[in-house]
């Protein structure tokens, strides 16, 4: 039997990061979903951008604001003695932002697909806005956002590159099933090679056609 | 009631520019906003409801103050206990019947209903014959039962007055005429008084007891039947109804 740490590993950080890029992905969706302000377009641009750019460039950039040098990083470590370089931790930190754009342009579109008017008549109904938010929108938004969700989700497991930069390539401590496909095929373990490739596939086709068949089902409920 | 509105709205999109103001009251339970789309009859009522705040002027329903440009008095939708029904309902589409018409009572998580409320939303739907849609999904009704599900809603938080917009012209026409007799009596059971705006003019003749007229953002003529000769009271809604029919069409032509 292969050692499968790099999977539960995998497991873990791509979790965490789904449930990070959750919480700011909606927040940010909403806001640019439902208002308009000056410097929306260009926000939604910056917070797109990782879904184009290389990701060794975004693990530069993360290490340019989270490493021991950085602007937010060195803060950490002055004062709490914390860093993220080299750490599952931060392994969590690039697939966050390597996830991000999805389930951010997900919860976009699922917030504009709903129709402002239910949002009213729950106000005249007696609602106050946190009110409309959990009970009218989030709801009929909720299959867009699960479909946005999964698919961060495979994204966050499958990252190799931002990952590599910020939190390296260590045994059992940051290294990824990816980085491990990687080192296997290096060192001809092919066995090694193979299960983690197969179970990395099945998993993630499974996610896909889930997301296929709520994205189907949505369409059909409306 | 006394419906009174004196508000200003101006809306500017590129460099189209719409200027909303309108000025009229209503003494009757009646009213009938009546105007061409573009008019600016729905901005007014949304102005009445707390969907669409005016740069200035003033709103009361039945003494009570709900806008005052003047003051900074501006409440929010929720605190106006108006009723809305809009012109394809809005029914939440991932709630049944029964929780959409109690979806106002319902005010805490995890928004189950009380006892108490349960039967009030029984009540209402028996009184709206929807009682065996009640585990229905919007989706799932026709025009006329959507509608009746909408009125209940609006109606089962006892609002101090019903504004419609364009209540029937989402409806067939023979399911119209149904739903306006409906509507007529349910005012008078549920004794609340109704604006409803449209630019039909049979709605005119059946429900405007005050009938205003927009015409490109302005009130062009508001007439009322208080200084006209009333049928007797006890000839019921349906001779009223012909009554008006006369009536209306004289204002109309005139208008």
């Amino acid at each position: 039997m292969p050692d499968l740490t790099p999977l539960w590993l995998t497991l873990r950080i791509a979790s965490c990061a789904t449930l990070l890029a959750f919480a700011f992905a909606v927040g940010f969706a909403w806001l640019t979903a439902r208002f308009t302000f000056w410097g929306r377009d260009f926000l939604d641009a910056i917070l797109t951008l990782p879904l184009v750019m290389p990701p060794t460039v975004l693990g530069y950039y993360l290490i340019v604001v989270w490493g021991r040098n950085g602007w937010l990083g060195g803060w950490l470590h002055a004062h709490l003695g914390l860093s993220l370089m080299f750490t599952w931790q931060g392994a969590v930190l690039a697939a966050t932002v390597v996830s991000f754009p999805l389930l951010f342009k997900s919860a976009r579109a699922a917030f504009e697909g709903v129709s402002t008017e239910y949002e009213q008549a729950a106000r005249i109904l007696g609602d106050n806005e946190l009110r409309v938010f959990f009970r009218i929108t989030l709801p009929l938004a909720a299959r867009g956002l699960l479909a946005g969700t999964m698919l961060a989700f495979a994204r966050a497991m499958g990252d190799f590159g931002a990952t590599l930069m910020v939190a390296g390539n260590i045994e059992g401590k940051t290294q990824t099933a990816a980085m491990a496909v990687f080192d296997a095929v290096a060192a001809g373990d092919y066995t090694l090679a193979n299960t983690l490739v197969a179970i990395m596939s099945v998993v993630c086709v499974t996610i896909l056609v889930m997301t296929n068949k709520l994205a189907s089902r949505g369409r059909a409920g409306r | 009631m006394r419906l009174e509105v004196d508000i200003r709205k101006t809306l500017q999109s590129g460099d189209r520019r719409f200027e909303l103001e309108a000025v009229f009251s209503s003494q009757d339970d009646l009213t009938v906003i009546f105007g061409a789309s573009g008019s600016g009859k729905s901005l007014t009522i949304q102005a009445i409801a707390g969907l669409v705040t005016p740069e200035q002027g003033r709103i009361t329903v039945g003494g009570e103050t709900l806008f005052d440009g003047s003051q900074g008095l501006n409440l929010p939708a929720r605190k106006r206990g108006v009723g809305y029904l809009f012109q394809d309902y809005a029914l939440f589409p991932h709630l049944t019947v029964r929780d959409n018409i109690g979806y106002p009572l319902k005010k805490s998580w995890p928004f189950h209903l009380l006892p108490d409320d349960r039967r009030e939303v029984a009540e209402i739907m028996a009184s709206f014959e929807i009682t065996h849609l009640a585990e229905s999904y919007p989706v799932e009704l026709s025009g006329g039962q959507k509608q009746r599900v909408a009125l209940a809603r609006a109606l089962i938080t006892k609002p101090s007055i019903l504004l419609l917009d364009e209540p029937f012209s989402a409806l067939d026409s023979m399911l119209r005429h149904r739903m306006r007799m409906e509507l007529l009596e349910i005012r008078q059971r549920f004794a609340v008084p109704l604006v409803v705006i449209t630019h039909d003019p049979a709605d005119v003749e059946v429900f405007a007891d005050t009938l205003v007229i927009f015409a490109n953002g302005r009130v062009k003529e508001v007439s009322g039947r208080k200084n006209l000769a009333t049928p007797d009271e006890d000839d019921g809604w349906r001779a009223k109804v012909c009554w008006r029919a006369q009536w209306k069409k004289e204002r109309l032509a005139a208008a």
